[in-house]
């Protein structure tokens, strides 16, 4: 068991490596920088040019690219993520501002998706082809299917006309005040576990459906619902373990992949600053957050892979 | 009897005080919250070049000279921390008397020490220092400070705008003991002379400032304090104020927002209203054919009818006077009906697009002629400007692609040249030809024309206005370098100008509108109501 | 009431199904009723693109400044939008640039994504290893980011939209197509066509690549879904298709959000127009995946 976590654990490595190089690269071909973005955004009527070429000098763009790769990777082996390009502020200060938010958010809308996946999918199984496994699959498709922007912006209209409430616009973190809070979180949290349920919900339906599939199942068709649900049990554990798998996976991309969410539903989070830091060609920001996002996938990978390794003995040795 | 009459008089009295004498009396007291849409990298006014710097920063410092705050025109100076200038008999030497007895936050006397080394930093920074308007004073010799109330500015030569020049709200005056030990030091850190002191700043959320017990200008600020609460979506500013979370929001809301606003709040509710010193212009690459022939210029410039973009542009954009190369309504400004006389003014559309159309085959462009529109990726005015000269063009057989660059990297095919026709923009503090006009120079002397075109005639006409100071005799001259740059060689097509709508709390008294959105932040004569 | 079959042929015919193509879709239709839902709306939005230049009543182009921001009505059926614009004309319009962008991104996605997923399968080894890896680093990446990263690369425009949408794809799908041709690897006829001599390039094309057809075909619908709301997230950004396009994303944003208390139509029949496609797509993807393999686990 051992050398399988450390074997996953080293698999992790080049991978991340990768992203690094991979982010860097890209941040580098996209045209247009900082200083730029900083300086000619007013429309002023002088352009200084010295005083982009002194700010250039400062960040350190000036140097060859391979040098700010290097330093940049000593940096992160040292834990330290340096300083946001557009704001001077340390990066673990941004990041620090939004993470409590994209966290919430990105919990709140799995476990939501979870608790609609699991029933729905268990339902839809037990009614296979029944007007009830149509209705399901359709109300999760239906989920799949809308942009949550659009959603969300249904959302927010229809509140605004009907109850004449809009909710709150600044953060307030949940032991502050739990109220503040969920009333703000609420509603993206649900638009977006809706749409990651139909995930769920399909493969509940699929791995339900083969346990159902059981001789011993079988047989006991004509006992009814119950009867049925207590026969499966046992089953129900590892049928359910497929369902969490899909929904951490998607999980770590909650984290900063809500971009348009969070700009319909105006959140603070860390989708709306991917965009700000590439908009604002922010090169430290971006990586850093990337980096961030990747660890975090790669790390949910880790622990279901070793899960799986655990439970199952025979993928060790595969 | 006596008593009845002093109760009568009594109840006389009682029953006229409920109405409200026609000028108020500033009342002290109370925290003004407003929404900035972006929030500053630095500190330093002198190196940044963003509004949101201006909004939540300017109130801890004082400038020089500043806009008069209740001159709708934003142009008339007036004094702040100097209290008078004299101008010497051959115009170069401004002399400045600086007030006496104004305290820096931390309690040390300003002086004019402090102000010659603000405007060193400005006008000649050290190697390392980034000054964003050096530009601007490149007519100043040598700032010198003789006595501790006295600042002479002396200039290469003579000039109408250069007070003008010294009323841009970025120039902070900074002490110079701090300077000297460290230039890079305002960048991080806040301390003034101004009406309120910093308190904090969470990044991300917002800024506070509280009232300057020891403010030079005795009995001011009115307020106790403010909050600047940094919200990028204009969504929720409006949604801020609405909700009246906060009194007013100093850049500018669309038409929608200010009708949403009046029909949830009614009375509690004024709206400003005012021309923008704010304007997009339609940039032509003159190096590509067939730019380069005045007559295809022209006939893009006749395609727009502007009144009709007025009309509906402006229900759903911040855009809508017709401008030549002045905000409309400010002192240069060419009156309606000589702008009439103008390509692409006309007031009737269909034959401007007849001409249009004759011109177009005259120069030899086929019918269906497709070209590509470089625009800026800012959804708001750029987009349904682009719709709408769009629309235009195709009516008068012009296929037109839009091709949108992302705002950070959107100098980047402008400069390069790798453009056709192109969306530039411009947006002033003041507006003073000098500034304004200046964009349409030879691009040998302004490298930000990314027209690529040499007009030496057109170089001219703006040096001449530069340097005359009789008014009647500029305007003049200005006219004649509009209708060189928009009509006869139709070098840029001027857009419609922006217009800024500031509906607020009812509560707020004391703010004047202007056309800029950089001036009259001070907040020092805002008071609030009730 | 017919008299039973005496003779062989009789029998014979009797017994062979009358196999025409009503008869076949009519079985689908009984069988996999939500397949064919899903199958209905897809061929709807293939027919209004082809033919949008008939069946549109207006210029989806054309400002009209005297009906701006209309409200439904019997000249407009569902109203106009900020310049005047008809909306149903633009969202009939708009379907073209959802069928282009989508089914362009998935073809590209999903062909490239088999190709190097059956290819790193067939390899194995080294090969297999390195282009998981390489792989894996851009699936670490969010959709929407890898995205954007290509927009800001590229530049806006349906032509990139199309490469930034397909590029998250690829290893998404070479994922899915490799574990399915891990096994087909192990077919005996693909040791009898690597004995025979035949070329790399013609055993992964020929013989591995139509056996992995149930996966790919799945994984193409559902792509499909997916790059119609990309297409519609990036442009609601601003970085997609641009105006004067008619496209359902685009036709969202702007003044579609300012407006949508007065005139909420701007953004409620676009919104529906996305969702009713990519519920088709989705809806036929997921029968599809019955059809195919209820046993097959995507992701």
């Amino acid at each position: 068991m051992g050398r399988y976590i450390l074997k996953r654990l080293l698999a992790m490595v080049p991978t991340l490596i990768g992203v690094a190089v991979l982010i860097f690269l890209l941040l580098r071909v996209i045209p247009g920088d900082v200083v730029e973005a900083r300086y000619l955004s007013q429309g002023s009527q002088f352009q200084s040019q010295d005083l982009m070429d002194i700010e250039r000098a400062k960040l350190g763009l000036d140097k060859p690219l391979w040098k700010q790769f290097t330093s940049w990777m000593t940096g992160l082996a040292r834990l330290d993520f340096g300083v946001s390009m557009w704001t001077d502020a340390p990066i673990t200060q941004e990041i620090k501002l939004r993470f409590a938010l994209s966290l919430q958010l990105a919990l709140m809308a799995s476990t939501i998706a979870t608790l609609l996946a699991i029933p729905l999918g268990i339902l839809a199984a037990f009614k296979q082809d029944t007007w009830v496994d149509y209705a399901v699959r359709v109300f999760s498709i239906a989920g799949l299917a809308t942009p949550s922007f659009w959603l969300g912006s249904l959302m927010i209209l229809a509140m605004l006309v009907v109850f004449k409430w809009v909710p709150p616009m600044v953060f307030t973190p949940l032991w502050v005040n739990p109220w503040d809070n969920l009333a703000q979180l609420i509603w993206p949290a649900m638009a977006v576990g809706y749409r990651y349920c139909a995930v769920g919900t399909r493969m509940m339906r699929s791995t339900m459906l083969e346990v159902l599939r059981e001789d011993y199942i079988r047989t006991a068709r004509a006992k009814g619902l119950w009867m049925k649900l207590i026969l499966t049990r046992h089953a129900l554990k590892n049928a359910i373990l497929p369902v969490l798998t899909v929904i951490s996976t998607e999980f770590a991309f909650l984290l900063g992949g809500l971009v348009v969410t969070e700009q319909v539903f105006n959140l603070n989070g860390l989708g709306m600053l991917f965009v700000e830091g590439i908009s604002h060609r922010d090169y430290t920001l971006i990586q850093a957050l990337v980096m961030l996002v990747a660890t975090a996938f790669l790390t949910v990978n880790f622990v279901v892979d070793i899960a799986y390794g655990w439970i199952d003995p025979r993928i060790r040795y595969r | 009897m006596r008593k009845i009459r002093s109760l009568l008089a009594l109840l006389a009295i009682a029953a006229l005080a409920p109405f409200p004498i026609q000028a108020q009396q500033p009342r002290h007291g109370g925290e003004l919250v407003f929404p900035v849409p972006s929030e500053p990298p630095s500190y330093d006014g002198h190196r940044e070049e963003t509004f949101g710097l201006i909004h939540p920063i300017a109130p801890f410092y004082n400038t020089l000279l500043r806009v008069d705050p209740n001159d709708r025109s934003g142009t008339k100076p007036s004094p702040s921390l100097a209290e008078s200038w004299t101008v010497s008999a051959d115009g170069k030497t401004y002399t400045f008397k600086i007030r006496e007895g104004v305290k820096f936050h931390d309690g040390s006397e300003m002086t004019s020490k402090d102000i010659k080394a603000s405007y060193d930093k400005i006008i000649f920074p050290a190697a390392g220092v980034g000054s964003s308007r050096k530009g601007q004073y490149a007519d100043v010799e040598s700032v010198e400070a003789p006595n501790p109330t006295t600042v002479v500015f002396k200039l290469k030569h003579t000039s109408g705008s250069f007070i003008a020049s010294l009323l841009s709200p970025y120039n902070f005056i900074y002490k110079a003991d701090i300077l000297a030990k460290d230039p890079h030091w305002y960048e991080k850190n806040i301390m003034g002379t101004g009406p309120f002191v910093f308190v904090e700043h969470v990044k991300g959320s917002h800024v506070v400032g509280k009232k300057n017990p020891n403010y030079w200008d005795k009995g001011k600020p009115y307020l106790d304090g403010f909050r600047a609460i940094f919200i990028r979506d204009s969504a929720a500013q409006v949604a801020a104020v609405r909700g009246e979370r906060a009194q007013i929001q100093f850049r500018g809301f669309s038409p929608k927002d200010r009708d949403n606003l009046k029909a949830a709040l009614g009375d509690k509710i004024t709206v400003q209203e005012s021309p923008w010193d704010c304007i997009l212009m339609v940039g032509l690459n003159h190096k590509v054919k067939p730019f380069d022939d005045p007559r295809v210029r022209r006939a893009l410039t006749l395609a727009l009818d502007r009144y009709e973009g007025s009309k509906a542009l402006s229900q759903i954009a911040i855009v809508k006077e017709v401008a030549g190369v002045q905000v409309p309504g400010t002192p240069f400004a060419t009156p309606p009906a000589e702008l009439a006389k103008v390509a692409g003014y006309w007031h009737d559309p269909e034959k401007s697009r007849a001409e249009a159309r004759r011109l177009l085959k005259e120069a030899g462009v086929p019918d269906g002629f497709a070209f590509t529109f470089t625009n800026r990726g800012t959804p708001m005015p750029y987009e349904p400007l682009g719709v709408w000269m769009i629309d235009s063009w195709r009516k008068i057989g012009l296929n037109v692609t839009q091709k949108v660059v992302e705002p950070a990297a959107y100098f980047t095919p402008l400069r390069k040249g790798d453009t056709q026709v192109f969306m530039d923009f411009q947006c002033g503090y003041i507006v003073e030809p000098d500034l304004d006009m200046y964009k349409f120079l030879s691009s040998s002397r302004n490298p930000a024309n990314y027209g690529f075109y040499e007009d030496p005639t057109l170089d001219a006409l703006y040096d001449k206005q530069s340097e005359t100071t009789n008014v009647e005799e500029r305007k003049k001259i200005i006219r004649e370098f509009e209708k060189r740059v928009l009509d006869e060689q139709a070098h840029y097509l001027m857009t419609l100008q922006w217009h800024r709508t500031i509906p607020h709390s009812s509560k707020l008294h004391g703010w004047t509108i202007t056309p800029s959105h950089y001036l009259n932040n001070t907040l020092d004569t805002v008071w609030l109501s009730q | 009431m017919a008299a039973a079959p005496q003779t062989l042929d009789e029998l014979a015919r009797a017994e062979a199904p009358r196999a025409t193509w009503l008869s076949a879709v009519s079985d689908f239709v009984r069988q996999r009723p939500l397949g064919a839902v899903g199958a209905a709306i897809i061929v709807l939005v293939l027919v209004l693109a082809v033919t949008a230049g008939w069946v549109a009543p207006y210029d989806p182009l054309l400002n009209d400044y005297a009906a701006m921001l209309a409200a439904p009505s019997a000249g407009h059926w569902l109203g106009t939008d900020a310049f005047g614009r008809d909306v149903l004309s633009r969202i009939i319009y708009g379907s073209r640039t959802a069928l282009t962008v989508g089914l362009g991104a998935s073809l590209i996605g999903t062909t490239l994504g088999s190709l190097i997923g059956v290819a790193s399968a067939y390899f194995g080894g080294r090969v297999d290893l390195v282009v998981q890896r390489v792989m894996d680093v851009f699936f670490a990446f969010p959709v929407i980011i890898l995205a954007l990263a290509v927009v800001a690369i590229l530049g806006t425009g349906a032509g990139n939209v199309i490469l930034a949408i397909a590029t998250p794809m690829v290893p998404r799908c070479a994922r899915v197509v490799r574990s399915s041709a891990l096994t087909v690897r192990e077919m005996p006829y693909v040791d009898a066509a690597r004995a025979s001599g035949y070329g790399h390039a013609r055993i992964i094309l020929r013989h591995m690549l139509p056996n992995v057809m149930a996966p790919i075909l799945i994984m193409g619908t559902a792509f499909l879904g997916e790059a119609i709301l990309l297409e519609a997230s990036l442009s609601f950004l601003g970085l997609g298709v641009q105006e004067p396009t008619a496209a359902w994303g685009l036709m969202l944003r702007g003044a579609a959000v300012e407006f949508a208390e007065t005139a909420p139509w701007m953004a409620i029949f676009p919104g529906l127009a996305i969702s009713l496609a990519v519920f088709g797509f989705n809806l036929f993807g997921d029968s599809l995946r019955d059809a195919l393999d209820p046993r097959l686990r995507t992701q």
